[in-house]
């Protein structure tokens, strides 16, 4: 890195990193608003409705169409709110929503930062999306928003918990916290087979609902659940503050796919290493997968009733927990044991 | 002034403001947001050191986790912190003191290099580490290996102050009705329904 900002100065090094930041900013927000049709199109069709369907041929433009619905009306502010702090916290939820991708591999050596640290990186980023929720709850002045930035801040503190050993038994599998590390281990000989999600299975679907509960997904969508809460966090934004806060929860939840494709899916390789499946690019690889595990987040959101706050937290601290703890001790122990480790 | 060093006066600056922010913001909510804030850019004082796993570490444990219990607990206080500050003037002396003593101490590990145990007395000598490992792998190295029982030590105080949060909080309420999953999930048709003849016209 030093010698390459000698070499060439470093303005020239800050224009590439530009662009390369612009195009994966623009790539990553047709592709949420897209996700975001998706959502509510699969959650039609499960409930026998249509769905979205005027805008554009079979709704596609819908997104679009809410941006600019979003922009051209009023922001309001409650008199009583404090008005720095409720500006700030969907500012926050997008723009860590966002840093998170300046390390994710979408294809191999196409990430615009490949850090050695990438899967903390991330794992950091995504553990202050919590504060988001907490500032525009506060700074509502409202008790509703308070209530549910309450009960965000306990359920995302909770659930980073094993989404952290999760990683760590990624993590003992690979010997990197490089993400590029973490998808080249792999791959092996037996394609789909050798990838995490086989041999980890436990772990891979303690990651799932994690990542659910961590995005605030239903069914773990408390701080918002509006039967009870009006809108949680969100009942006092409007226009695009709001559309901030639904933006950055969108890619949040992008993120997190992308992650569990990335630890679990062998994130850009094919699924086996014959040829009409090698011809395909790694990037689409890896946004099929990405579009598979979202596929699996709208359907959880279809057909999981919502739970209660006392069943998460249960959920969280006494099974997931315990489990994930004692799997890092067994993966550990099966790797010194059998000589696998890295 | 080059690339590294122009970040380097970004972050000194905005955490050594935000650090006073924290202590003469009125509203306590913002003194915190301000403690996010100096954390946040203190980790950048460590990426540009290279120590990118402090770094990463200190944003996941401290701002991740400890300081969302510091807001969640300030929030929920009704702290009169006008009322707070009235014995600022009694209290100066012996913060100045407690400051001065932090500081002389600060000022003597910087200086007299007495971090590593084994050269008290004399110079510290960085660990050496080799160029091609990561900070985590040679931090790793390190811990597991020369450190290890100050490591255990460290572990074991954390064990001892979790255990006693938790013996300090936990209390067996009588009469208070709770879920028990285990009870609920071992029921069966046998146990829950009971299918009675209800007599005409007299009820159960």
């Amino acid at each position: 890195m030093e010698t390459d900002l000698m070499a060439n100065g470093w303005g020239w090094v800050v224009a590439i990193a530009l662009l390369k930041s612009v195009g994966l900013l623009v790539a990553l927000l047709v592709f949420v608003a897209f996700i975001l049709l998706a959502d509510r199109k699969i959650w039609a069709a499960v409930q026998l409705r249509r769905g979205p369907n005027v805008v554009g041929p079979f709704g596609l433009l819908q997104s679009f169409a809410d941006l600019l619905k979003f922009v051209l009306k009023e922001p309001t502010i409650p008199a009583g709110a404090n008005k720095g702090v409720f500006l700030l916290a969907p500012l926050v939820t997008t723009t860590l929503a966002l840093a998170a991708w300046a390390v994710v591999p979408v294809a191999d050596g196409w990430a615009i930062a490949n850090i050695n640290v990438g899967i903390l990186y991330i794992f950091a980023v995504s553990s202050l999306g919590v504060y988001g929720v907490i500032m525009g709850g506060w700074a509502s002045n409202s008790k509703y928003p308070f209530l549910g930035a309450l009960r965000s801040a306990a359920q995302m503190v909770s659930y980073e918990v094993s989404i952290g050993f999760v990683i760590i038994t990624v993590l003992l599998c690979v010997g990197s916290l490089n993400l590029t590390d973490i998808v080249e281990a792999q791959n092996g000989k037996y394609g789909m087979l050798g990838w995490f999600w086989l041999p980890l299975f436990p772990m891979f679907v303690i990651f799932f609902i994690s990542a659910l509960a961590e995005t605030n997904r239903p069914p773990f969508d408390l701080p918002e659940a509006e039967s009870e809460l009006v809108a949680g966090f969100m009942v006092e934004y409007g226009s695009t503050p709001y559309m901030m806060f639904m933006l950055g929860e969108y890619v949040a939840i992008v993120t997190m796919c992308s992650l569990t494709t990335i630890l679990f899916l062998g994130g850009w390789l094919p699924p086996f290493q014959v040829v009409p499946f090698t011809w395909v690019p790694g990037v689409i690889w890896f946004v099929l997968k990405v579009c598979l595990v979202f596929f699996m987040f709208a359907m959880v959101k279809a057909f999981v009733p919502r739970y209660r706050y006392d069943q998460l937290m249960r959920l969280g601290w006494k099974v997931f927990l315990p489990i994930s703890l004692f799997m890092v001790v067994a993966v550990a122990g099966v790797l010194q044991f059998m000589g696998w480790a890295p | 002034m080059s690339f590294a060093q122009g970040f380097f006066y970004l972050f000194s600056i905005v955490t050594v403001g935000s650090a006073f922010m924290v202590i003469s913001s009125r509203n306590p909510v913002h003194s915190v947001l301000f403690l996010i804030l100096a954390f946040v850019n203190a980790a950048g004082l460590f990426l540009l050191m290279g120590a990118e796993f402090l770094a990463m570490i200190l944003i996941v444990v401290y701002v991740g986790a400890v300081a969302v219990l510091f807001l969640f607990v300030v929030m929920m206080l009704d702290v009169d912190f006008a009322e707070l500050r009235q014995g600022f003037l009694n209290y100066l002396p012996l913060g100045a003191t407690l400051g001065l003593i932090f500081f002389i101490e600060l000022a003597m590990v910087i200086t007299i290099d007495v971090m590593d145990p084994k050269s008290i007395g004399g110079k510290a000598e960085l660990a050496k580490t080799d160029p091609s490992i990561s900070n985590t792998e040679a931090l790793g190295r390190v811990l597991y290996t020369e450190h290890v029982y100050y490591f255990q030590i460290s572990g074991l105080v954390l064990l001892v102050a979790m255990i006693g949060a938790i013996v300090l909080t936990l209390r067996h309420k009588a009469g208070v009705k709770r879920q028990n999953i285990a009870d609920q999930v071992a029921r069966t048709r046998d146990t829950a329904i009971e299918v009675k003849k209800v007599p005409f016209g007299q009820g159960v």
